[in-house]
């Protein structure tokens, strides 16, 4: 998928850069985007809408701290034979709980996060995952602090 | 929270329009006045229930295709301390302590995302320097199996 980035124009730069870095809430946000890249509102519109249409932006609004309305979250990690992981995967990502899943070069190679509205709930769909997998080591690494969430990529800098 | 502040926060986080005047259009949705959404809006991020009004960009679709994260076994006592300081270097998007288990001793986790393997590494060892910690390892991402928005409230709603 390397590559993609090549389809980003300098202006699509741009635009992604100051909206990583945020808009405010205003009558007109894009508006004030706009007026920062010295180009019109409508432009900035529509420059959204086909960058979010094509999947370079994943969502757009409101960063939400999960935390804060009551929800928790976790990381864990599995050890599955690479022949099941299909297999396995299937099982994990079914809960619409399951917000991100990746295969990882490690022994434990399957890690995935789990965001839900109660600890019993986590440990509910860990119990599941065990029993319809039959593997029942299962890392759960919880957080105790968080000291950043920040992801910002840089778009403009020397590459 | 209201159910009406469940709705806000889902308009707001996962519906978002991108229009000239949003938060007229999600008033409108909602049947609220766009200065009573902005007033809700501007109490959320008071309040640290909305971090910011931004855009979560799909990380391969921008050439960010190295996605390593980094285990880290940190002295307790020092944590406070690694913990800031990783968590300054701007490479360095998520920085957490977590706990650990018999099986696997490491308790601050960073993650880095970047267009090259090369860069992460090079990263991580620059991170390692500078707060004096050896013990660590690079667990690349090889294939992405899911990645999701949060389902916010979807149990109230079903």
């Amino acid at each position: 998928m390397t590559g993609h980035e090549k389809e980003l124009s300098e202006a699509d730069r741009q635009l992604l850069s100051a909206m990583q870095q945020g808009f405010s809430p205003v009558l007109q946000p894009f508006q004030e985007i706009a007026e920062r890249l010295g180009v019109t509102e409508e432009k900035v519109i529509s420059d959204l809408r086909r960058l979010k249409a094509n999947g370079i932006i994943r969502r757009l609004g409101a960063i939400i701290d999960s935390r804060k309305i009551g929800y928790t979250g976790t990381l864990c990690a599995m050890q599955v034979p690479a022949e099941r992981i299909p297999e396995v995967a299937d099982v994990i990502n079914a809960f619409p709980e399951i917000t991100h899943n990746y295969v990882r070069e490690h022994d434990y190679n399957i890690w995935f996060t789990i965001l839900a509205p109660s600890t019993a709930r986590i440990n509910q769909i860990l119990k599941r995952i065990k029993e319809q997998t039959g593997i029942t080591t299962v890392l759960n690494l919880s957080a105790s602090r968080i000291f950043k969430i920040r992801v910002n990529f840089d778009l403009e800098g020397d590459r | 929270m209201t159910e009406l502040e469940q709705r806000l926060i889902m308009e707001l986080g996962d519906n978002f329009p991108i229009d000239s005047r949003p938060f007229a259009v999600i008033g409108r949705r909602l049947g609220m006045t766009e200065e009573e959404v902005i007033a809700r809006v501007k109490e959320f991020i008071d309040r640290g229930i909305i971090r910011r009004l931004s855009v979560a960009l799909r990380q391969q679709n921008v050439g960010f295709t190295a996605n390593a994260m980094i285990v880290w076994k940190v002295p307790p006592e020092r944590l406070e301390e690694i913990g800031g300081t990783l968590a300054s270097f701007p490479e360095v998007t998520h920085c957490y302590e977590r706990e650990t288990l018999p099986d696997w001793p490491y308790n601050l986790y960073t993650m880095i995302h970047r267009p090259y393997r090369e860069e992460c590494l090079a990263i991580a060892e620059r991170l390692s320097q500078a707060v004096g910690i050896k013990d660590y390892k690079a667990l690349f991402s090889k294939q992405e199996l899911k990645r999701s928005n949060p389902q916010y409230f979807s149990e109230e709603r079903e």
